[in-house]
C-alpha cells in the first residue's frame, strides 16, 4: 500500500480556469486529478442542452482538460475522477473515447431519476421540497431533471476495475476526492472516521483555489501572485490524516486561515455534514501548520450515514430579466431612486404583472443593504430585476429600461448592450429519497 | 469597549437555497471566547433586520475558532430565482463584519 496519495483539485465549478488542470498536473507530483464541475444549477443547464442535442448534457470543458493531461495519464499513471458526466455520463465517455484512444474509462450511472419520477411517486416517495415541504405535484409538469447525489462506492469500483478516467453524473463533490483515498488505502464502508476525513479533504479542495488563497479575506493584500495561483493538493495518509498544500513555485497561499475560510464555506450544522457515505463532524477537525504552504488536518470523526440520498430536481419557474443604468454625481443616488420610481409607474401603467420587482443601488447599498453608511457616491448603478410567469411581462419590462436615458432623470450613462436579456428561470428543488431505490452501475468503456 | 468584528475576525459566506451561511473566524484565537460569548444569535438577527425574512441559527466550532450562522430567507428565493446581485450570499460575510460589539473592558483579551 502507498503511504501517501496525492489528489489535486483542478476545477471548482463548470467555468473555472480551463488551464488549471494542466498546470496542476505539470507543476508537481499528483496521483489523482479531481475535477468538480457540478453546482446546483448546472444539472438543469446541462439538461436543457441535452434536450436540444441528445449527445450533449455533460461539461464539455472536461474534454479539453483531459486532452491537456493525456500524456500524464498514458505514461505516468495519472488517474482522473470527475463528475463531468452531468446528465449524460455515457455521452461524455463516448466523446472522451474519441480523443483518448485506448485509455480505460469508467462510467458511473444510476443517479438519473428523471424517467422514474412518476413510478417513484406512485410507490410513495413524495420527493417533497426539503426546504418548504411542498409536494412535487405542484411543479411536476415543469420538471427538467432529477438526479440523486451518489457517494464514493461506484467510483471506488471503477478504480478497482482499472479505470484511468472515472466519469460520473451527480456524484457529491466530496466523493470525488474521498473515493481515490478509499480505493488506495482500502478503507471499508464502516471506517467512518477515515471516510469522514476523506470527505473533509474533498470539501477543502472542491472549490479549487478557494482554499489556496483565492477569495481569501484574511490578509488578502499579502497573498502573493494570485495571477499564478496554485490549485490545491491533498496528501492523504492511510490513517485518514492529510496535508493540504500546493505545488512549489505557484502563487496563492495555503495556511490554517485559508483552509478555515474554505471549511466554513456553505456549511450547515457542523456536527452533521451528511453525505451518502458518512456523516462528518466538522467540530472535530484539527488544523496545524506543517511548514510553508502546508496545513496538516487530523482528528476527524465520522458516523454512520442516513438511509436517504439527497435528490437535485430542476424545474422551469418562469422568466426574469435584469436592467441596469448608471447615474453620475451630483446626487447620483437621488437620481437613481427617481428613475426607479418613474420606471415602476410606467410598468404599472402598462399593466405588466410581476411576481417580484427588486431594485438595488449598486455603489450605495446592493452588497450590504441597510447596513451601508450613506456617502456622496461618485456614481450609482440602478439595477432593477423582475420575474414573472409571463414571458410577455418580462419582455415588456425589458423595453422600458433604455428609454429612461432620454426621458428620465439626468446624468445617466452605461446603457450599452441593448435591452436586458429575458431568461427562462430553471429553479432548484431539493428532496430526499430512500437509498435502496437508487442503484448505481459501473461500466468500463 | 466597542469592537468592530472586522478588527477581530475574518469570514466567508455562501448559500444553500434561500439560506446564506456566514462562518466568522477569530483573527487570533484569543478573540474566540469573546465571539462565543457576545456574538449571539439574537445579536446577529438584530444586525440583519430588514435583510433576511427568516430566522438565524448559530453553531460553535471552538476547534477552528469559528462560529457558523445560518441566515434563512436571505437570498430572495436563492439560486436562479433570486434577482439580487448577491444571489449566492457571497458578501454577507463582510456585512456581518460591520457589526460592533460592546465588550466590558475587563473581558478584552
Amino acid at each position: 500500500m502507498k503511504t501517501t496519495v496525492r489528489v489535486g483539485g483542478g476545477q471548482g465549478f463548470w467555468g473555472d480556469d480551463p488551464d488549471a488542470p494542466r498546470r496542476l498536473v505539470e507543476g508537481g507530483p499528483i496521483d489523482y486529478l479531481m475535477l468538480d464541475y457540478l453546482a446546483e444549477v448546472t444539472m438543469s443547464i446541462l439538461q436543457k442542452q441535452k434536450e436540444r442535442d441528445p449527445s450533449m448534457g455533460y461539461a464539455r470543458d472536461f474534454l479539453g482538460a483531459v486532452q491537456s493531461v493525456l500524456p500524464h495519464i498514458r505514461q505516468h499513471g495519472l488517474r482522473v475522477v470527475a463528475n463531468a458526466g452531468g446528465v449524460n455520463p455515457r455521452g461524455c465517455a463516448d466523446a472522451l473515447r474519441g480523443i483518448s484512444g485506448d485509455v480505460r474509462i469508467g462510467v458511473v450511472t444510476g443517479d438519473d431519476l428523471l424517467g422514474r419520477i412518476d413510478e417513484l411517486v406512485a410507490q410513495g416517495h413524495q420527493l417533497a421540497n426539503m426546504d418548504t415541504g411542498e409536494p412535487l405535484s405542484g411543479v411536476r409538469n415543469r420538471v427538467l431533471s432529477a438526479n440523486a447525489y451518489i457517494g464514493s462506492t461506484p467510483i471506488v469500483e471503477a478504480l478497482q476495475q482499472g479505470a484511468q478516467i472515472v466519469v460520473t453524473g451527480r456524484s457529491t463533490d466530496t466523493a470525488l476526492t474521498m473515493a481515490p483515498l478509499r480505493h488506495e488505502f482500502g478503507w471499508t464502508a464502516t471506517e467512518y472516521d477515515k471516510l469522514a476525513a476523506g470527505i473533509i479533504a474533498g470539501h477543502i479542495i472542491e472549490c479549487g483555489a478557494q482554499c489556496s488563497g483565492g477569495n481569501c479575506l484574511y490578509n488578502w493584500r499579502e497573498i502573493p501572485d494570485l495571477a499564478n495561483v496554485g490549485y490545491p493538493v491533498i496528501e492523504g495518509s492511510p490513517d485518514g490524516t492529510f496535508v493540504v498544500t500546493k505545488h512549489p513555485g505557484t502563487g496563492g497561499r495555503v495556511s490554517t486561515h485559508t483552509v478555515t475560510e474554505q471549511l466554513v464555506y456553505e456549511m450547515g450544522d457542523p456536527h452533521s455534514y451528511i453525505t451518502p457515505d458518512v456523516v462528518a463532524d466538522f467540530t472535530t477537525i484539527r488544523l496545524a501548520d506543517d511548514g510553508e504552504n502546508r496545513v496538516r488536518v487530523s482528528g476527524i470523526h465520522g458516523s454512520q450515514p442516513t438511509d436517504k440520498l439527497k435528490v437535485s430536481i430542476a424545474y422551469r419557474a418562469g422568466y426574469k430579466a435584469v436592467g441596469t443604468l448608471v447615474y453620475a454625481w451630483p446626487d447620483a443616488l437621488e437620481k437613481a431612486r427617481m428613475a426607479d420610481r418613474v420606471l415602476r409607474e410606467r410598468l404599472e401603467r402598462l399593466g405588466l404583472k410581476f411576481d417580484k420587482i427588486l431594485t438595488e443601488f449598486v455603489g450605495a447599498s446592493a452588497a450590504h443593504g441597510p447596513l451601508t453608511p450613506a456617502t456622496d457616491a461618485p456614481e450609482v448603478q440602478l439595477r432593477v430585476g423582475v420575474r414573472s410567469e409571463s414571458k410577455a411581462a418580462v419582455e415588456g419590462f425589458s423595453r422600458q429600461i433604455a428609454p429612461l436615458v432620454l426621458n428620465g432623470p439626468p446624468s445617466v450613462t452605461g446603457f450599452a448592450g441593448g435591452r436586458p436579456k429575458v431568461e427562462e428561470i430553471v429553479a432548484y428543488w431539493p428532496a430526499l429519497i430512500d437509498k435502496r431505490v437508487v442503484q448505481t452501475t459501473v461500466t468500463i468503456v | 469597549m466597542r469592537i468592530r468584528l472586522l478588527d477581530i475576525a475574518h469570514a466567508r459566506s455562501g448559500d444553500k437555497g434561500d439560506t446564506a451561511n456566514v462562518g466568522v473566524i477569530a483573527l487570533d484565537p484569543k478573540w474566540y471566547p469573546v465571539l462565543a460569548k457576545y456574538l449571539t444569535r439574537d445579536r446577529v438577527a438584530q444586525h440583519f433586520t430588514g435583510m433576511i425574512t427568516g430566522g438565524v441559527d448559530r453553531y460553535e466550532l471552538p476547534n477552528l475558532g469559528a462560529l457558523n450562522f445560518l441566515l434563512h430567507g436571505a437570498l430572495d428565493g436563492g439560486g436562479t430565482l433570486s434577482l439580487k446581485t448577491d444571489a449566492q450570499g457571497k458578501v454577507f460575510s463582510t456585512a456581518l463584519l460591520r457589526l460592533v460589539l460592546d465588550i466590558p473592558d475587563a473581558e478584552v483579551p
